[in-house]
């Protein structure tokens, strides 16, 4: 203790020398503080007093062009055009409701709609202009002009909008744009955006915002009283956004859209070698262009009233039950682990009874003594039912996961759907109960619980036709600045290698081919001639109907599913095809999936297009690769049912 | 057991000139923010809260004997380095910055704190070396220890103005205790590849932008360089007796950034002239000066050297804030003392008006 007061205690004798010492440098930094002052308010006072008179210095924003998007030949998808916007920079304004009136009176558009607007940009420097009606007309425009020496404070802006150049194509992939709102202006994500300015609002314009956006320019401009330029004092230029170049085929796109007609639905198709998506189809559509300028009200609603949804991206974020398309992977894990082998036999009786619950096959009749390949073929549920008891819910999820699964892929847009595998673990932790045998059977069939969104089932097809290399499905294929030097490419990306053997994909795509290419199986429908075709059907349940016959509701129908591939030996694109509410796999999905692959393999030449509407398909030449199937097939196997 | 010495040489020149200060704070940001319209209370009176609850801290800080503060210094640094990693790991972000720490029912920016103890536990060190002729660069290794770590951790955050202000304080103080001229040469010779790393690896963007625009403004006219150009507009343009109250073009057009906070000064200055200017100034540099004084008479080394920090705060926040209003400095973000509004920028000020009113009263006591 003592020793720790001699310590405190100890008396510095330099201690006053250090506080004059320390004192001197204070003194000396506020001096020269003080003399700057009096530079500034004393000496050049002048100079700053008539800088602050006149400083009608303004701000002006440029809006930057966003990049373009193209599709993988170069084809231009979305590029810009100029478009005029109504603004008025509230220092400027004389008299607010003479002007308020004038511009609705001009403008025709609601002047509470105007006010609201203007209230909503306040807050900011008086000098920044406020935006209050975009995308007017050359008429209106010119009216403006006229005007706009008795509208002090008045000012129209050019700013750059998208143009759709191939029409209404791919809109839920491409997105829309417009007005940033009140939230998003709020939130982290959009620091250093204004109001006013137009941002991605969904698919690609949304998740490649800050990419495609560029960055906006400034103009440092001096006004004269009534707020007319005198002169720019300096410019930062916008630094135009960046273009996105996607993997899709603009052309088999098109096919793609068209081959819908008016049914509700998604298609995926997928170059199987890379992960690259050539088509990614959601129907019905939108019209994009409507988003970026006034809506028209009536346009809105029937988007909104349509049953089909027309505003929601299908193959991104719909999740469907696989249907039977899902027994490829509860074939998979049979053959895998032992259970069954090509020789196996199940007699399908028609139904399949568990614990004293029955357990339908689609085929009420039965199916008699099925081997795997028709199993497949044909879609025995009974089957399936029994592999998927001997094998138990987890195995099955863990044979999906090997496939990737369950989880979203990561195509490259936001709020991309995962699906659902379940597991007994899962069901425990979700629901709280049990997992029984009773929920295995109609898993391993993809119903229950199971939900897969059409770009998986398209990445699940794709893995069979590789033996089970899962590529990374996606849709940007490089990004590159305005004078199209690439900044970044993105390379085929291996999501997961599945472990499984190259004769159980053998002895599984042998039932596949079956399916398109034989008598009495399912998919013949998405046959080809000129092409070797391999794929599932699939009918998922919506809801459990007791009663099946008559007019079942739209909402309540079946939906209808089919994933192939092709061609057989070689494989290039797979495809997976859900048409809402369609009834059945085989009949309505299966056909379009056959017409996406017809016009792929035409893009290609493979298949050359028929010269006039009607002519027969080529006979010829390059059909060396015809299925021995043809000769089997006396008639079309239409109508082909399950379940 | 209250010594009765204590409110007799109870200093009241300090708390005046302290009060003083705050009170032409509170009427400048009423100007200031007089164009803005707002949801809840003004600016003003937050301030003014503000305010009267730091002037509680300063009853706190200076009832307690500061001797308490040598005891537990280190286990204060501890605690805070710990919380500014966790800040850094989880901490929310606010404007691209890092700074708070959210505690469920409030929010601490530990970075504010951190000057304050950073000053007890350099105080606690440096009391402990005899150091006649001067710190030699061996006696500078723990020291550079103790500041460099924190700093690093709030430029990360990162918050450039307050680590700026870190070092300094710890510069002033080592300054104060004596550095050997041959430790002196060398610390300045390091200086230049420390900033060359902390400019490639430590600075962000816009930090770096702050800096090269301070050092040409035409570079960037209409980013920071424009908040130069019209803060130095606002306050040439005041001239000798300013434009009169609530007056200022330049303030109530709204040409100044963050006028009322961080660009308090340009408000004043445009105001109130250079009169109003000086009279200010005046008011500061009593302050400092006086903070000096308590320093010197102060008869342990730990109250000393723990004076001499606390009036380096001050010092160093108010000129590096009016010299980066009126374009002698670049744009850091630091707050001026007892007069920007804000109130984590009042407790840290306040807090260190009591650890002075502290060692001051005390100084008979030993």
């Amino acid at each position: 203790m003592n020793e720790k007061i001699f310590i405190r205690q100890t008396h510095d004798p330099r201690r006053q020398k250090q506080v004059i010492f320390l004192s001197c440098f204070v003194a000396s930094l506020f001096f020269l503080l003080l003399t700057r002052l009096w530079y500034l308010q004393v000496v050049k006072t002048q100079d700053f007093q008539s800088k602050s008179e006149s400083n009608r210095l303004r701000l002006v924003p440029v809006a930057a062009s966003r990049g373009t998007i193209f599709d993988r030949n170069g084809t231009v998808l979305v590029s810009n055009r100029p478009s005029f916007s109504v603004a008025v920079i509230p220092q400027e304004v004389k008299d607010r409701d003479a002007l308020l009136d004038q511009l609705s009176a001009y403008l025709g558009i609601d002047r509470t709609e105007l006010l609201e607007k203007w209230e909503k940009g306040k807050g900011r420097a008086r000098y920044y202009p406020i935006v209050l009606a975009s995308g007017i007309t050359r008429d209106q425009l010119e009216l403006l002009e006229e005007k706009r020496l008795w509208l002090p404070g008045l000012d129209v802006e050019v700013k750059p909008v998208r143009q759709y150049e191939v029409g209404v194509l791919a809109s839920h992939l491409l997105g829309y744009i417009g007005e940033i709102s009140d939230d998003e202006l709020k939130s982290e994500g959009y620091a250093g955006y204004n109001s006013g300015d137009y941002v991605g609002k969904s698919g690609i314009e949304r998740s490649w915002e800050r990419l495609l956006h560029g960055k906006n320019g400034g103009r440092q401009i001096e006004v004269d009283a009534r707020g007319r330029i005198l002169r720019t004092i300096s410019e930062n230029s916008p630094v135009v956004g960046s273009s996105l170049v996607l993997t899709i085929d603009a052309e088999l796109q098109k096919r793609t859209e068209q081959s819908f007609g008016e049914q509700a639905g998604a298609a995926v198709a997928i170059d199987v070698n890379t992960g690259e998506i050539l088509a990614f189809s959601s129907n019905p559509d939108f019209d994009p262009a409507l988003f970026a300028g006034r809506m028209p009200p009536d346009k809105w609603k029937e988007y909104l009233e349509d049953k089909r949804h027309p505003l929601e991206n299908k193959a991104l974020k719909g999740q469907y039950p696989p249907g039977s398309t899902f027994k490829i992977i509860t074939a998979l894990a049979g053959l895998e682990e032992g259970l069954i082998n090509e020789r196996t036999t199940v007699v399908c009786r028609g139904s399949y009874t568990l614990g004293g619950s029955k357990f339908g096959c689609w085929q009420r009749k039965g199916h008699g003594a099925v081997n795997l390949k028709r199993a497949l073929k044909e879609s025995c549920d009974v089957y399936f039912y029994q592999l998927g008891e001997k094998l138990g819910i987890d195995k099955i999820a863990a044979y999906s996961r090997a496939l990737a699964l369950g989880a979203p892929m990561g195509v490259g847009l936001d709020n991309e759907k995962g699906g659902l595998i379940p597991t007994s673990e899962w069901k425990e932790k979700r629901h709280k109960k049990k997992w029984l045998q009773g929920d295995t059977l109609p898993a391993s069939i993809g119903q229950g619980y199971v939900l897969m969104t059409p770009i998986q089932l398209a990445s699940m097809i794709a893995s069979v036709a590789t033996d089970g290399v899962v590529y990374r499905p996606h849709l940007i294929k490089r990004i590159i600045d305005q004078d199209g030097r690439v900044i970044q490419e993105f390379k085929p990306e291996i999501l997961a290698r599945s472990g499984i053997g190259t004769r159980s994909f053998r002895l599984v795509k042998e039932g596949l081919s079956a399916v398109v290419n034989e008598g009495g199986g399912t998919g013949g429908m998405a046959r080809l001639y000129e092409v070797h075709v391999a794929g599932k059907t699939g009918t998922s349940q919506v809801v459990k109907l007791r009663d099946r016959k008559g007019g079942i509701p739209y909402q309540y129908r079946d939906h209808a599913l089919f994933v192939g591939f092709a061609p057989y030996d070689k494989p290039e694109v797979a495809v997976a095809v859900v048409i809402e509410h369609g009834e059945h796999g085989g009949s309505a999905a299966a056909p379009i999936a056959g017409r996406i692959l017809r016009a792929y393999f035409e893009g290609k030449g493979t298949i050359r297009r028929p010269v006039r509407q009607g002519a027969a398909a080529d006979t010829g030449g390059e059909s060396e690769q015809e299925p021995a199937a043809t000769e089997q097939s006396g008639g079309e196997p239409q109508g082909q049912e399950e379940q | 057991m209250i010594d009765r010495r204590l409110f007799t040489n109870f200093d009241w020149t300090l708390l005046v000139l302290v009060l003083l200060i705050s009170a032409i704070g509170v009427v400048n940001i009423y100007s200031a923010s007089a164009s803005y319209t707002l949801a809840g209370a003004p600016y003003y009176l937050k301030q003014f809260y503000w305010i009267v609850a730091s002037l509680i801290l300063v009853v706190l800080a200076c009832s307690i004997d500061y001797h308490l503060f040598e005891d537990v210094a280190y286990w204060f640094y501890g605690i805070l380095c710990v919380v500014l990693i966790v800040v850094l790991l989880m901490g929310k972000t606010s404007m691209g910055a890092t700074r708070w720490l959210h505690l469920g029912f409030f929010s601490i920016q530990p970075s504010e704190p951190m000057k304050v103890v950073m000053i007890m536990t350099l105080a606690r060190f440096l009391s402990r070396y005899p150091a006649v002729d001067g710190l030699t660069l061996r006696d500078l290794v723990y020291p550079f220890l103790f500041v460099g770590g924190p700093a690093v951790l709030i430029m990360k955050q990162p918050d450039l103005g307050t680590a700026i202000v870190v070092i300094l304080i710890a510069c002033s103080m080592i300054a104060y205790v004596g550095v050997r001229i041959s430790a002196l040469v060398t610390c300045l010779a390091a200086t230049v590849p420390v900033v060359y790393l902390g400019w490639h690896f430590f600075l962000r963007d816009y930090q770096k932008n702050r800096v090269l625009n301070f050092l040409n403004p035409e570079r960037d006219p209409l980013g920071t360089g424009y908040h130069i150009i019209q803060s130095k507009i606002a306050v040439g343009s005041g001239g000798l007796f300013g434009k009169g109250y609530m007056q200022g073009t330049q303030t109530q057009l709204r040409f100044l950034p963050e006028q009322h906070t961080d660009f308090a000064f340009s408000v004043f200055g445009e105001e109130w002239g250079f009169i109003g200017c000086l009279t200010l100034l005046v008011l500061y540099i009593s302050l400092i000066l006086w903070g000096l004084h308590i320093a010197g008479r102060c008869n342990d080394r730990f109250g000393s050297l723990m004076a001499v920090g606390v009036t380096a705060m001050l010092f160093w926040h108010t000129i590096i804030n009016i010299g980066m209003v009126i374009g002698v400095f670049p744009v850091v973000g630091v707050p001026l003392p007892l007069f920007s509004y804000g109130g984590t920028s009042m407790i840290t000020s306040m807090i260190g008006v009591g650890i002075l009113l502290n060692i001051s009263m005390r100084r008979f006591m030993f």
